[in-house]
């Protein structure tokens, strides 16, 4: 069995966004999905601190320091990019303008809640930024993350045991392992990576898996 | 005449006292106003509420506010940004007391302050803790969570540039939090990077108009 990369997880993401979406990518593994959209889909990436028509990292002096993504590292904007101030970017967020909201986290129930945000750590100060309001409020959520925890415990879970996010939000993971689409079944199996049958996938997973009728094989390029 | 313009930090921040809640600007450090933070540091007021997006980076600007120990509350939405080690200490000797509210929401609360709104309801947060002890309602079939609006006695901003009239024009990603911030305090003082003639501004392009803008001090 081979587990996706990172870079590849994002990969297998970017390929569902749909040429014309407004997509708003989470820090961290999210980030990296916007590398791999498809040269012929023409995408406008949102950024929360006021940034529509986001574009990649700046070259060697076009740097900007008043230019910077929500994970505060230098961007550019594309033509077409726009400015404005939070009540209207949040507005965008939460009022439903945003066709995709990708995310990372720790945990998604079979029913779509969403754990992101907090652990239940003492000695560092929680932070929620614009999780809660991309989960409650974009169209459509996805979820980037690891299947399992580095402790190997389960991600996909009947219900979270960390604080939510929002309740019943996601729609669809990519994993290192598999794609599972949320139903109202609950969990169901779409892709999964070579070497990996529903039965060692599912000892891998706390909550139960619905194997699709055309489940596929999950691949990616070596990136 | 109108003449918003104040020759200094000192004059600029005339009237803050001890236990103010004092909004100051910027995502990160993009659209933070550090020179009027560091007037505060320099004034010497206590027990402020601090309301920010983030909690600083590193030991400059709202981190320094924190360091000095003039904060008794930090409202905000992501208080470990790059950089966290001073709140990081704070919160571990429970120095500080932090209300950690969703980006949207905090913007919402202080837009509806400046807008004279006794409040909203709203999804975000529905079914999480951070909706704890808040009222609760049915809206079309979804919970909703009611929110208070958030005034401020002093909103501190940074803009790239102002004219006497307190018109403000802002720089690509530095608009941020510092529009409504401006709307939403009883008095709003602006540092700008340059103060242009009266109607040298584009009116087009003003984001803040001035009736939001009490004081304008170039750092």
């Amino acid at each position: 069995m081979t587990p996706l990369t990172r870079k590849q997880i994002a990969w297998r993401a970017a390929q569902d966004i749909a040429e014309g979406q407004y997509v708003n990518l989470g820090i961290g593994l999210p980030t990296l999905v916007s590398d791999y959209v498809p040269a012929i889909r023409e995408v406008v990436l949102h950024s929360e601190n006021g940034i529509l028509g986001m574009g990649g990292a700046p070259k060697p002096g076009e740097e900007d320091r008043d230019l910077i993504n929500a994970g505060k590292g230098l961007t550019t904007l594309r033509p077409g990019g726009s400015f404005f101030h939070h009540n209207d970017s949040f507005l965008m967020i939460r009022g439903g303008h945003i066709d995709l909201s990708v995310l990372g986290a720790y945990e998604v129930s079979e029913t779509g809640d969403l754990a992101n945000w907090a652990t239940n750590s003492e000695k560092l100060a929680p932070g929620v930024g614009g999780a809660m309001d991309l989960a409650a409020g974009a169209k459509e959520v996805r979820v980037l993350m690891e299947h399992n925890a580095k402790d190997g415990s389960p991600r996909l879970r009947k219900a979270c045991s960390l604080p939510l996010t929002a309740a019943r939000c996601v729609k669809r993971v990519y994993t290192n392992l598999a794609v599972i689409d949320v139903t109202r079944d609950g969990f169901l199996l779409r892709e999964m990576v070579e070497g990996l049958d529903p039965d060692a996938l599912q000892k891998l997973t706390e909550a139960k898996l619905a194997l699709a009728n055309d489940w596929k094989r999950l691949t990616a390029p070596l990136l | 005449m109108i003449d918003k313009r104040v020759e200094n930090f000192a004059a600029a921040l005339q009237g803050l006292k001890d236990g103010d809640t004092v909004f100051c600007g910027g995502f990160g450090a993009v659209g933070e106003p550090f020179a009027l933070i560091e007037a505060v540091i320099a004034q010497g007021v206590r027990d402020l509420t601090i309301v920010c997006n983030n909690a600083g980076s590193g030991l400059v600007g709202t981190a320094a506010l924190l360091q000095a120990g003039r904060a008794r509350k930090l409202i905000c939405s992501y208080p470990r940004s790059s950089d966290p080690q001073v709140i990081d200490q704070l919160y571990a000797e429970r120095k500080i007391e932090i209300e950690i509210v969703p980006q949207g929401t905090l913007s919402e609360r202080m837009r509806a302050a400046g807008a004279g709104i006794g409040g909203f309801y709203t999804r975000v947060g529905a079914e999480t803790k951070l909706a704890d002890g808040k009222e609760t309602r049915m809206i079309d079939g979804a919970l909703h969570v009611f929110e208070r609006p958030l005034p401020g006695d002093f909103a501190l901003v940074k803009a790239h540039r102002a004219d006497r009239w307190g018109n403000l024009v802002y720089r690509k990603a530095g608009r941020n939090l510092n529009p409504v911030m401006a709307m939403a305090a009883t008095v709003t003082v602006a540092q700008v990077d340059e103060i242009a003639e009266l109607g040298a501004l584009d009116p087009e392009a003003i984001v803040t108009p001035g009736i939001f803008v009490d004081r304008v001090v170039r750092a």
